[in-house]
């Protein structure tokens, strides 16, 4: 390593005399806060292709005539949207962006443990997406996102090849991201930080890297496997040629029912941070958060069956994963009632990342308990591929992981980048992305228990008022979305430099400047005391010390 | 409670890394730290790769159960003798590597590299083996009895089998499966049987060939005289992985070859 900074200077600073050593000092680099930059943009720049796929389906289904997309053009745009946002930003935007940058922070160490796959694994990413997006470009993918056979391979005439090897190629920077959490969080914490003094985050971040590493291998070999049948014509899912397109969907959900579960159980981590720090409390049976995104990653994979209750399986396999299914609750419903829990008697400030974190947990137990309904195969019967179904995977994924996304990122954003975003501007925003989501996917909760299916891009004229609440709220809730890119943007020239600690959190990585230095610790820190280790009569002060209109 | 630190001041300051070895990454504290993630992350990545078999190995066990008399009756047109050799050769490969890595670890460089080497010609020809038994399943189904006589064009395959998945496969009927016709064509599910048999050798023959690559880069290494009796780990994991791709075909030689 002959060119690395000087390792006081924070890692955005920059000596290189031309641009084009500027260039390589960036998509070189393998620090982990540089990384995690660049995941930052590409992640977001997916996320606003995904939203514009999304806006073509809200709006044709503002009436009920298919009149702006046909019904072919109608199955490319669903599969778009579902396609970049499950795989191109769900999946990997909480342990891609803010893991990467904190992890390390987070444990006391300088870097994770292998910093080149690291520096892989978006190239990787970058590469699964082109191919995702050139897929788009030459025409688009009309099986939606599940790629369910027979429609990925006998009926499909898309580009389901290049698709499903972007699909296959991401699935790579998942498990290279997935192994380095696992490595780092095993091998390289501080002196003192022991397992159960780690941030929650850190735990549900090392839950998320073991579904990543055990179940993502699996949808690459189906992938490979449904690539193979449809380039020779040879029928492992193929029922003409002695094979079994139900086999295709065991082996999808295997891996896509544990996916859900990487998207949320991140999240998960960011809310316990975001509620501790803004309750100013230590968290409410930290072990039982721990233990509990352990139990759902278990769980996790005991439950794919739930997806293929109508899919000809036996009613005794149905009756065990719906049960098991009831199971995930357990430890969902532990979570919810120790935060709860911790914001009793705290001292609560509504800064914008607590705004988003009390939005995750209201629309997560909305998500989360329309999951039971789903879970009981009486009701799922009911409702399969119905918009209830929409509805709820949106309430538990926007909901949910976005919401955590989008707080997690307002309140480590003065430690990225060393400056305050505007405060009033952000909570503005929080409340119109609420408001928007409730108002776009509450009514498709009715609608698909009225009946509408999803995937249709016509629908009987009683569902329009329905449609058109959903759309209207998918425009607030767009704006929402917008508005913050405008303001975290301005916020880089205009902001005011935050400064170590501004929200005078506990965890290592409020000890370190704002934006850290390139190598993190010039002295690796000793830990001595658990994590949230707020003073008990923190609480109690700031109430003594509350005026009108203090934030904290 | 704690022990230790080390500042990176002072770790920078001197830059001859006269505490440590020069394989020592700026982000680890200490060299037994560094061994410690090699060999968990080598750990975990096989992991992974037991879940990408997996996938092929839950498929199997599904036809299989499916078409129990359609898998006895398949595997018998493998070439037993030449799957029994090949098992032979990876598993011999396997003890030089883990002599390899035992040479490593006492500082024997000649020794390492002779093991490498052996390692080395045990892949190459399990691949030669390989690739002869995948070439006389085509040479079958363009209509020749062997390899060697459809390059020279000589002898001629008398009845019609083409085991090859794909529009031109060709059951041979002699073992009673579908005596309505000649041969069973590729809408039976004999050809599940060969697609996966395909698939699954297939798979393991690019992990051979990228352990190929491993060890070489390994031998090139040892040669340079870059590993020591205390930083050999790559040798070590790169001897994981040549393990764990022996595993894979100790199970699947005796469920493709061996199912009667």
């Amino acid at each position: 390593m002959a060119t690395t900074a000087l390792p006081g200077r924070g890692y955005l600073e920059d000596d290189t005399p031309t641009v084009w050593s500027w260039v390589k000092a960036w998509l070189l680099t393998v620090d982990h806060k540089r990384i995690a930059i660049l995941y930052l943009l590409s992640i977001n720049f997916f996320f606003l292709l995904g939203g514009l796929a999304a806006t073509v389906v809200r709006i044709e289904l503002v009436t009920p005539q298919g009149d702006l997309l046909s019904s072919d053009l109608y199955n490319r745009a669903f599969t778009l949207h579902g396609i970049i946002m499950v795989f191109f930003f769900l999946i990997p935007v909480i342990p891609a962006v803010l893991g990467n940058f904190l992890v390390p922070l987070m444990i006391g160490a300088r870097d994770l443990a292998f910093p080149r796959l690291n520096l892989l694994s978006w190239y990787l990413y970058m590469a699964g997406g082109i191919f995702a997006l050139s897929a788009a470009v030459f025409g688009g993918v009309d099986t939606g996102w599940t790629f369910y056979t027979p429609f990925s391979s006998t009926y499909a005439n898309s580009n389901v090849i290049l698709t499903i090897a972007g699909a296959f190629i991401m699935g790579f920077s998942s498990i290279a991201t997935g192994l380095n959490f696992i490595v780092t969080i095993h091998t390289m914490r501080a002196p003192g930080m022991t397992w159960f003094r780690l941030p929650l985050f850190i735990w549900a971040s090392y839950a998320t890297s073991l579904i990543i590493v055990l179940a993502t291998p699996v949808v690459g070999i189906t992938l490979l496997l449904l690539a193979i049948e449809r380039l020779w014509g040879v029928g492992i899912f193929d029922p003409a040629l002695g094979g079994d397109p139900v086999l295709f969907q065991h082996l999808f959900w295997f891996y896509s029912h544990p996916a859900v579960y990487i998207m949320i159980l991140p999240g998960f981590g960011v809310i316990s941070e975001l509620i501790a720090t803004f309750s100013r409390r230590r968290i409410f049976g930290y072990e039982f958060i721990a233990f509990s995104s352990m139990a759902i990653a278990l769980l996790g994979f005991l439950v794919w069956g739930h997806h293929m209750f109508v899919s000809s399986q036996s009613v005794y396999a149905g009756l065990v994963f719906s049960f098991i299914t009831m199971l995930v609750a357990i430890p969902s419903a532990i979570k919810v009632f120790n935060w709860t829990a911790t914001l009793y008697k705290g001292s609560i400030s509504y800064r914008t990342p607590m705004l988003y974190a009390l939005g995750f947990i209201g629309l997560f137990v909305i998500g989360g308990l329309t999951g039971i309904f789903l879970g009981v195969v009486a009701i799922d019967i009911h409702v399969t591929d119905t918009y209830f179904v929409v509805a709820h995977f949106h309430y538990v994924m926007v909901g949910g992981t976005i919401m955590a996304y989008l707080g997690g990122l307002h309140f480590w954003w003065p430690k990225m980048t060393g400056r305050m975003y505007n405060e009033v501007w952000g909570g503005i925003s929080a409340l119109v992305i609420f408001v928007g989501f409730n108002m776009t996917f509450f009514p498709q909760f009715v609608l698909g228990y009225l009946g509408m299916p999803r995937r249709y891009h016509v629908y009987p004229q009683e569902f329009q008022v329905l449609h058109v609440l959903s759309s209207s709220g998918a425009t607030v809730l767009a704006i929402g979305f917008i508005v913050p890119i405008i303001y975290l943007m301005f916020s880089l020239w205009k902001g005011k430099p935050a400064g170590n600690n501004p929200w005078e959190a506990t965890g290592l990585e409020w000890q370190v400047s704002s934006p850290p230095p390139t190598h993190n610790f010039t002295r690796i820190p000793v830990v001595t005391s658990e994590a949230y280790a707020f003073p008990p009569e923190a609480a109690e002060r700031d109430a003594a010390s509350w005026r009108p209109g203090s934030p904290l | 409670m704690a022990t230790t630190t080390q500042t990176t001041s002072a770790h920078h300051g001197d830059h001859g890394h006269a505490a440590h070895g020069p394989e020592l990454q700026h982000h680890f504290e200490t060299p037994a730290q560094q061994k410690e993630a090699a060999t968990l992350g080598m750990w975990a990545f096989l992991v992974t790769e037991v879940m990408l078999f997996g996938g092929i190995f839950l498929a199997y066990a599904v036809y299989r159960w499916a078409f129990p008399d359609v898998w006895a009756e398949a595997a018998h047109h493998l070439n037993t003798p030449l799957g029994t050799v090949n098992t032979v050769v990876l598993l011999v490969s396997s003890l030089t590597v883990a002599l390899a890595v035992n040479a490593a670890e006492h500082g024997r460089r000649t020794r390492l590299l002779q093991l490498l080497g052996v390692t080395l010609v045990l892949g190459v020809a399990f691949l030669g083996i390989k690739a002869f038994e995948y070439s006389e399943k085509f040479a079958h189904c363009a209509g020749y009895k062997t390899p060697i006589a459809w390059a020279t064009g000589g002898e001629l395959l008398g009845e019609q089998e083409c085991l090859v998945p794909g529009r031109a496969f060709a059951f041979p009927a002699e073992h009673g499966a579908a005596t309505e016709e000649h041969a069973s064509t590729n809408k039976t599910p004999h050809q599940l049987f060969y697609l996966l048999y395909f698939i699954a050798t297939g798979l393991h023959a690019v992990h051979m060939l990228i352990g190929l690559t491993i060890v070489s880069i390994l031998t090139f290494l040892a040669w340079r005289g870059f590993f020591t009796p205390t930083y050999f780990t790559p040798v070590e994991i790169g001897g994981l992985y040549w393990h764990l791709i022996d595993v894979v075909w100790v199970f699947l030689f005796p469920l493709f070859y061996l199912v009667h």
